[in-house]
């Protein structure tokens, strides 16, 4: 791939990771979105959804790239794709805040129309000790804010420059959580759901054949490693 | 097709009616997918007429009784009632029927009859999740007890906003038990048996810890999820969000029905 192709595919990567928030603005817009028969429970699911699957395609590219040298070039777009990954869970876990936990949004947005901007932060104290007694009680919620942590460290260590401060060894040993935080999306995702609803039947096949294949690779170098150290 | 019923209103009136298109478009009923929009596409092909409803167990004299004759037997009234789903959403819908009670006197019970246990239809047929939903073979089964049924609150339901159920929202027949969470309001029955213990349901039998027998609705009980706060689903893109009453805010009707008992225990 020539470096000249290189910055245009980055705008097209993009905007593709964008179109789902383009999606959800222009529902917002036209009154799709209020149309939905819970509009809540839409967002929450549209969001968290394409976090999930933007973490399983992010964790796609290595193997993908191993396939041949000649998809070395995709190696740049993992930590553009992580990030959106993040970017989406961070707008799940706004959505499960703002208008899930019972928080009083008119109120709040009413407070914002007339310069009251304490309002908002009010309205957020009074739902906070019935969030906590929330995420206590609830494994799934537990797990869902334990994988959002996860990616906050892996997406604030993301820049060249924590990576050289970092060093490579440990940066790269951090970043090897990101397959706990795709487990335990996965984990979350079930958890949330009623059994008997396999809904996140495709995305968890998709994610444990990209681990059979990372396992696979690893082995067979291990091999390649032996083979050559009894040759020589 | 829908057709028009013809139901005269009633004391049970609330405001703020939840739009008929999210009530016919967001559904639980796992026999025609697992997802809430499942069943508006695939129970289209679920025929509704003829239908008749078997009834056995301890009763005087075992029958089956076709839907037009059951329909005729009351007038039809609207009851606008709250709807409250164990996920955490409800509805405000007027629905269109007749006191189940009023169906069950006409059966004759014997007095060891203690309980009613409802049956969905299950016809793999016709219902094309039914085999992957954990439903038996003997169909989506709900139960309740004889004075729970009895009560008159307890709606023998054939339509909604005035025109009969639509296939989805588990037509030609279902009940409506208003104080209960929403999978305790079985949908196309086509059986009533009369029993004298305490019968097995679905969702008890799939998940007990989470699914109790009772299931009245109870915000200080939360054995799946928090059930303190609702979203109200209504026509907005806000959340209404309001707190969960005890019995669905139906206890000065029915509290008495479990006097004397622990609701932690029989949740």
């Amino acid at each position: 791939m020539p470096g000249k192709v290189i910055p245009w595919l980055k705008v097209v990567v993009h905007l593709l990771c964008l179109l789902p928030l383009l999606k959800l603005l222009m529902m917002f817009h036209s009154g799709a979105l209020a149309a939905e028969s819970d509009p809540v429970q839409f967002l929450t699911h549209f969001t968290g959804l394409w976090a999930l699957w933007l973490l399983v395609w992010d964790l796609a590219i290595t193997p993908v790239r191993r396939l041949s040298p000649k998809l070395s070039w995709l190696i740049r777009f993992r930590r553009m794709v992580g990030l959106y990954s993040f970017f989406y869970a961070t707008l799940h876990m706004l959505v499960y805040v703002f208008l899930f936990s019972g928080y009083d949004t008119a109120t709040a947005l009413e407070g914002i129309r007339a310069h009251h901007w304490g309002v908002p932060w009010q309205q957020l104290k009074l739902i906070v000790p019935s969030m906590i007694d929330d995420v206590k009680q609830r494994a799934f919620i537990q797990v869902g804010l334990i994988t959002w942590v996860l990616l906050l460290a892996l997406a604030i260590t993301s820049p060249q420059r924590v990576l050289r401060a970092m060093g490579g060894k440990n940066w790269q040993r951090l970043h090897r959580v990101v397959y706990v935080a795709g487990f335990l999306a996965l984990m979350h995702f079930w958890w949330s759901l009623k059994k008997g609803n396999n809904a996140p039947a495709v995305v968890s096949i998709v994610f444990f054949a990209l681990m059979i294949a990372r396992l696979v690779w690893t082995l067979w170098q291990k091999r390649k490693k032996r083979a050559r150290m009894v040759t020589a | 097709a829908a057709t028009k019923l013809n139901a005269s209103p009633t004391k049970y009136n609330l405001g703020d009616i939840t739009p008929q298109s999210k009530v016919t478009s967001y559904n639980n009923f796992i026999e025609f997918g697992p997802d809430k929009s499942d069943p508006e596409r695939n129970a289209q092909s679920m025929h509704v007429r003829p239908w008749t409803i078997q009834v056995d167990g301890l009763v005087k004299q075992k029958k089956t009784i076709d839907i037009d004759t059951l329909m005729k037997l009351r007038p039809i009234e609207q009851r606008v009632y709250r709807f409250r789903c164990v996920e955490g959403w409800s509805m405000v819908v007027p629905w269109d029927g007749f006191s189940l009670g009023e169906f069950l006197k006409t059966l004759d019970p014997l007095p060891s009859a203690k309980f009613v246990q409802f049956f969905t239809l299950h016809d793999p047929k016709q219902m094309p999740g039914v085999n992957s939903s954990g439903v038996g073979p003997q169909g989506y089964s709900e139960g309740l007890r004889m004075d729970e049924a009895m009560h008159p609150l307890t709606l023998m339901t054939f339509g909604s906003y005035g025109e009969t159920l639509a296939n989805q929202q588990g037509a030609p027949i279902r009940i409506i038990v208003p104080w209960k969470y929403g999978f305790k309001s079985p949908k196309s029955i086509v059986r009533i048996r009369f029993v004298d213990k305490q019968p097995e349901t679905t969702w008890n039998d799939l998940n007990a810890p989470a699914y109790g027998f009772y299931s009245n609705v109870n915000p200080s009980v939360a054995p799946w999820r928090s059930q303190e706060r609702e979203r109200v689903l209504g026509s907005g893109f806000l959340p209404k969000i309001v707190g969960t009453q005890p019995f669905n805010g139906y206890g000065n009707e029915v509290a008495h029905l479990y006097a004397g008992m622990d609701l932690r225990v029989n949740y």
